[in-house]
């Protein structure tokens, strides 16, 4: 490297006339999680106010070990693990069992990312390794619902989020009966229409008074969040305009094909985890592709293996693993939509 | 790491016994036979019996091919071995059909694969084919045993937190909860990758220490990891 | 590990006769050796398989004592005397008196990671099911394995109606698998929640096994009653 070139502060794009360094960015992000958070606390509860602090102080916990084994200085004060703990605790359903919350969180931070090497080199979204974890290890737990607006939210636990530590979940029928109120039943949009051919209306869906993760159902209010992000450029928000236009023409070929089979495109738009996975997780800086049209492809790849995997799988919701698998195909898209170097005559031609 | 060539020095009755066991584990230390260590080990049953037949055909392949070693053509070496190995894992794949048919099902096709299991093999080549009778049996039983260890170190793990229980019987009472992912591929992998960290993390603190000792002694200043 | 150490052993090269004599040799202990293996544990293998398909008969035909397998060979049954047979086949059981009791009948699918092979008791006389048991399955841990070891599952076998329609050619109400807690007709089976794939499955291998297999089970009826 030349002097000259030494001299300079070198900074990749974008180039924005205000500091915005990681703290910066990551703060906002955590700052629009914040209204999700708290509507998801009005829907279902002080339980995930139990389990947002819960996983948020484990991956605090998990990185502040980390640091110390590596002997490293502490990457805490940045954000980003901050935003892992909450994005791990929106995907998950807001009975979920604490302890069990806390192993993700360990998973999330130590396999998801300081595996590859901290914050900057983590291949996968870290907060998504965490629930890939979960989904796997402790299948009918994550996948136990609860109805929103339940009246007793607010005075006490749902009986599943006090769960003893390396303890199954008690069946929780009694609860569950005397928890749901008119119109809120415990299956979420997705799987009712899935199972049982049970469309839920769009307007409710866009609002998210309705069953699912902690922090997923409210579509208007995620996109209000992530707009703030895009709009302070601390995101990039052609990543999820590209991921929800391409479920929604996925799932619109599906719909033209057969009508009563498949959901219509604005229900996939709206139901389940798309949203929050789209905004919040598959523009997770480092994993995503750094090219225009990388980002493009890599938007769209997920968006058309989410509604593949709804539609298709064995299970009613798809966004997590057609985010990770987006993620690992990232730095094959990177490679291939090089643009061509300023002077050379092909893209794989230097100058 | 120091692989002491058994030609060079001879190493006492013990040392060739138990280098499989710990400093030379196939498993820790020489990563091999990966593929039944992760695909068998779902439980501590089905580890404990591949360790079993493995260590029978270690033992027995490496007592024939000491017996035989000068015998051997070099230029065929290899094939008899390997015919030599694929006729011990043939009667353990009966035996293991005589004592369970429960356990050979478990099993599947990772006993037959025994014959491909680089550990064996690799003894035959390192070891047996240039060491007396007594000592390739020592060295194959080490071996054997540090490979039956390592198994079990990653079936009682995975049986424990994912199904609660060990050779079957039930250890955490009906409450506990199953961690599914343990019995299942990913699960080798997580157990397999934490006992490796567990593993270099002891020898690097016994190399650390050898190294602090050895530089008190010497008393010089600095010295790195 | 020194090569040099091995060239020193071995005179320089070999002959064609020597490596022929060591490989000959080699197999022909080999082959001793394999024989022996094999004599000594033949016995206990049959014996192992035999009881293992004893026991899973046994468990789905309830009050059977003894049994006889029959090949399903086109539209016939035929009486196996040996177990060699890799056809499809189904399991007669008898009582003590040798009264049939009933007919296991093996069938398999696919589940939600790998085919599910199971085995289920049908009673001609009640034309209902006695029992059922998973033979082989990959289901989910914790999940979808729940299908062979939940005792309410496998409650639903019990009296589960197979019974053929006027032409005898078809089941009068095919198998279906219903949501937990919600079964109201004898023909269906009450699934689990969160295994709903593997419940499912189980319903269609059955019902698929039961629509072949069960008119020509009760075509030759009476040749199975009499043993023959």
């Amino acid at each position: 490297m030349s002097a000259q070139l030494e001299a300079m502060e070198l900074r990749s794009s974008p180039h924005l006339p205000e500091k915005a360094g990681v703290e910066t960015i990551m703060f906002n992000v955590v700052l629009a999680l914040i209204p999700i958070v708290c509507f998801g606390i009005f829907l279902f509860g002080v339980s995930v106010i139990a389990l947002v602090a819960t996983t948020t102080i484990c991956c605090v916990l998990a990185e502040y070990l980390v640091c110390r084994c590596a002997n490293r200085a502490s990457t805490i004060p940045d954000f980003s693990v901050v935003i892992t703990g909450i994005l791990l605790a929106l995907t998950l359903p807001p009975g979920f069992p604490l302890w069990m919350a806390a192993v993700g969180s360990l998973v999330a931070v130590f396999v998801g990312k300081a595996m590859f090497g901290g914050l900057g080199y983590n291949v996968f979204n870290p907060a998504l390794v965490g629930r890939a974890f979960l989904q796997a290890a402790f299948p009918s737990a994550i996948t136990t619902w609860t109805p929103a607006m339940s009246a007793d939210r607010f005075t006490a636990f749902i009986p599943s989020t006090l769960t003893l530590p390396f303890t199954r979940v008690q069946p929780m029928d009694e609860w569950l009966r005397t928890a749901s109120i008119d119109g809120f039943s415990g299956a979420t949009a997705l799987a009712l229409q899935k199972f049982d051919g049970i469309s839920t209306n769009a307007g409710q869906l866009a609002m998210g008074f309705t069953a699912g993760s902690s922090g997923e159902t409210s579509a208007v209010l995620i996109l209000i969040c992530g707009g703030y992000l895009a709009f302070r450029r601390m995101m990039d928000w052609r990543v999820p305009a590209s991921m929800l236009l391409a479920a929604f023409l996925t799932s619109a070929v599906f719909y033209m094909i057969d009508s009563t089979q498949y959901p219509t495109p604005v229900f996939t738009l709206l139901a389940g985890g798309l949203m929050l996975g789209a905004v919040f997780m598959a523009s997770d800086m480092v994993a995503s592709p750094v090219t225009p049209l990388g980002v493009w492809i890599y938007g769209g790849l997920m968006g058309f293996l989410t509604v593949i995997i709804r539609l298709k799988g064995g299970l009613p919701e798809g966004v997590m693993y057609a985010i990770l698998l987006g993620n690992a195909v990232s730095p094959i898209i990177d490679n291939l939509t090089q643009p061509r170097i300023y002077g050379a005559k092909s893209r794989r031609d230097t100058p | 790491m120091n692989t002491a060539s058994p030609s060079n020095q001879s190493p006492t009755v013990a040392d060739t016994f138990l280098k499989g066991i710990w400093k030379e584990n196939p498993v820790f230390v020489m990563v091999l036979g990966m593929c039944p260590t992760l695909a068998v080990t779902n439980s501590a049953t089905n580890a404990f019996t591949m360790g079993i037949a493995t260590t029978f055909v270690l033992v027995g392949s490496s007592t024939l091919i000491s017996l035989l070693r000068k015998f051997i053509p070099k230029q065929v070496r290899i094939a008899t071995y390997i015919v030599i190995i694929a006729t011990f894992v043939t009667m353990v794949d009966y035996a293991i059909q005589a004592v369970s048919l429960q356990l050979y099902l478990a099993l599947g096709a990772f006993i037959q694969l025994i014959v491909v299991n680089c550990i064996i093999l690799g003894r035959a080549e390192a070891f047996a084919s240039k060491n007396s009778v007594f000592q390739s049996i020592l060295d194959a039983l080490g071996m054997g045993i540090g490979f039956t260890v390592a198994l079990l170190c990653l079936g009682t793990v995975r049986e424990l937190l994912g199904t609660g229980s060990l050779m079957g019987m039930r250890v955490f009472g009906d409450a506990f909860e199953p961690w599914g992912l343990m019995v299942l591929p990913p699960g080798g992998f997580f157990v397999l990758a934490g006992w490796l960290l567990l593993f270099s993390w002891w020898k690097r603190r016994s190399t650390t220490e050898a190294a602090t000792a050895g530089v008190a002694m010497q008393r010089t200043g600095s010295h790195e990891i | 590990m020194s090569e040099t150490n091995n060239n020193a052993l071995q005179p320089k090269s070999a002959s064609t006769w020597q490596m022929l004599v060591a490989l000959g040799g080699i197999s022909l202990i080999s082959g001793v050796l394999i024989v022996l293996a094999y004599e000594t544990t033949l016995p206990r293998i049959l014996m192992n398989r035999q009881r293992a398909i004893e026991e899973a008969v046994f468990r789905v035909l309830p009050g059977s004592t003894s049994r006889a397998t029959y090949a399903i060979e086109g539209n016939a049954v035929r009486l196996l005397q040996d177990a060699t047979h890799t056809g499809p086949k189904i399991y007669a059981g008898y009582d003590d008196t040798g009264a049939l009791m009933g007919i296991a009948i093996e069938a398999a699918g696919q589940g939600y990671q790998d085919v599910i092979r199971v085995l289920y008791g049908y009673a001609p006389a009640t034309e209902c099911s006695t029992g059922f048991t998973v033979i082989e399955s990959k289901e989910t841990p914790g999940l979808g394995d729940k299908i062979g070891l939940d005792p309410r599952f496998l409650a639903n076998f019990q009296g589960l109606e197979l019974r053929l329609d006027e032409s005898q050619r078809s089941l009068k109400n095919a198998i279906v698998a219903v949501k937990q807690n919600s079964k109201s007709n004898p023909w269906e089976i009450d699934g689990i929640s969160g295994a709903t794939v593997s419940s499912k499955a189980v319903a269609r291998i059955v019902n698929d096994s039961a629509q072949e297999i069960l008119p020509i089970i009760r075509q030759h009826l009476r040749q199975i009653e009499t043993q023959q």
